[in-house]
């Protein structure tokens, strides 16, 4: 049975996300605990809200180091909506033409979608990236998605031997980065416990990967 | 390749049960809410709103623990409206697990709340619930009450859909009570109105009967389509609803 942390730094609704892993046979805890976080076999960081208030949370909580170290021996993190944003350099949300500062694990800066209806709000499909094990069995589904910034670029190509990250593309108006699997660190823009049973099949397949 | 048209049941909740009677096949209590909710995504919904109208506010407990156990069983998005009336019901209804709050009355009468909330939650969790009706008076044609419809706020319903967007409202739940009941279709010339006046998503609600009303809420710009009874007493599926959707060219999950 895996071992899942879900990392407790104040973002909403992290009650959806531990019912939607223990579905999966996991063992899931909310916690703040470093020694939890560093430990289990599976950390997942949720994220509801603004951006900067995101990353002070993490910060708050001595995440960005949590996360560093599990990346670093290859442990497993999951980031979920302004989760995943929080990976990048930083957002401009809310931060009056600068940019609020990120966790930095990927080069780019999320920016404002500029589609006519903003949030971009409900179930949309995604062009998921060649050989993905996280949508692995669910490749056609459509997944549920809130939020009006995304990562509309990726810019990490790393050279031989380094694997090339996966990422999957969606689109409200400008393509942006809905998923994204770089070695231990996933990531995905929707929220795979909301997306029904397709979002939990996703998540499954994470669980997967914690061996 | 686009965003789905959603398709929404509401429930009216009283005191921990569904009210209006439910007609599902299938059901151990057709009274249950987490029950029915979990039927509904069963079926395809996409999303379930709860209206709590539970008059007495020692009864609130109860629609927490009803949240709380439809978000542990039910993992597609849950909105709870009804008697919201301060940043702290907000946060106890998030905290139960609802993804997203509905606003009402209480933002017309302190229209602070929408930009308190919106800022310690963030945009994409309140809903501006709005119940409209017709008027001569109102320079859009169009009024904003309160109470369930019973009475008048004194406010265009445009106007206040407006100021509560620009305040933070992620998406508005627009309720004709002109059209609520009638299953005569949706009004679709307060939907269109409403469409060109912001660009937050608009749910569509009050007036669905029968299978040819959802596509002309739809055209009017509608991004989410809401019924009650129709669902409810299985005159319609969610899925027949979503075919006849699809069937004219829009996308549905």
């Amino acid at each position: 049975m895996a071992d899942i942390v879900v990392l407790d730094y104040g973002s909403g609704n992290v009650r959806s996300v531990q019912r939607a892993l223990q579905n999966t046979g996991s063992s899931v805890e909310v916690t703040i605990d470093p020694d939890r976080a560093l430990q289990a076999d599976g950390l997942v960081v949720p994220g509801v809200g603004a951006f900067a208030a995101c990353v002070a949370g993490i910060e708050n909580v001595n995440g960005a180091r949590i996360i560093g170290q599990r990346l670093a021996g290859g442990r497993p993190v999951l980031g979920i909506c302004v989760g995943m944003q929080v990976l990048f350099e930083g957002s401009t949300e809310h931060a009056s033409g600068a940019v609020h500062q990120g966790l930095g694990e990927w080069p780019g800066v999320v920016d404002q979608l500029t589609a006519p209806v903003l949030p971009h709000m409900g179930w949309n499909n995604v062009r998921v990236a060649h050989g993905s094990d996280m949508f692995a069995g669910v490749e056609d589904e459509r997944f549920y998605f809130v939020h009006s910034f995304a990562a509309r670029t990726w810019t990490l190509h790393p050279e031989e031997p380094f694997p090339a990250p996966k990422v999957s593309w969606a689109n409200h108006g400008d393509d942006f980065v809905a998923a994204v699997e770089n070695g231990p660190l996933w990531a995905t823009q929707f929220h795979p416990e909301k997306s029904g049973d397709a979002g939990l099949q996703l998540l499954a397949n994470w669980v997967k990967t914690l061996g | 390749m686009s965003v789905a048209v959603r398709v929404i049941p509401c429930l009216d909740v009283d005191a921990g049960r569904v009210v209006k009677g439910v007609n599902f096949v299938d059901l151990r209590d057709a009274g249950d809410p987490v029950e029915l909710a979990a039927a509904y995504g069963q079926a395809g919904a996409d999303e379930v709103i709860f209206l709590d109208i539970t008059a007495s506010s020692s009864d609130r407990a109860t629609t927490f623990d009803i949240v709380r156990r439809t978000a542990e069983q039910v993992f597609i998005p849950l909105t709870v409206g009804g008697g919201v009336r301060t940043t702290d019901d907000v946060d106890m209804l998030l905290r139960s697990g609802a993804d997203k709050v509905g606003i009402n009355t209480a933002g017309l009468t302190n229209p602070q709340l929408i930009t308190d909330a919106s800022r310690r939650f963030g945009d994409q969790c309140i809903v501006l619930s709005v119940d409209v009706r017709r008027s001569v008076t109102s320079p859009s044609g169009f009024e904003a009450t309160t109470h369930g419809g019973r009475q008048s706020s004194g406010r265009d319903a445009l106007e206040w859909i407006i100021e509560a967007a620009e305040r933070g409202a992620g998406e508005v739940l627009l309720n004709s009570m002109d059209a609520d009941g009638t299953k005569d279709g949706y009004d679709l010339e307060l939907i269109k109105a409403v469409r060109s006046a912001i660009s937050i998503p608009v749910i569509a609600s009050g007036g669905a009967g029968r299978l040819t009303d959802f596509v002309p809420a739809i055209e009017a710009g509608a991004d989410a389509v809401l019924a009650a009874s129709v669902f409810h007493f299985g005159e319609l599926s969610i899925s027949e609803v979503k075919d006849e959707i699809r069937s004219h060219g829009y996308p549905v999950r």
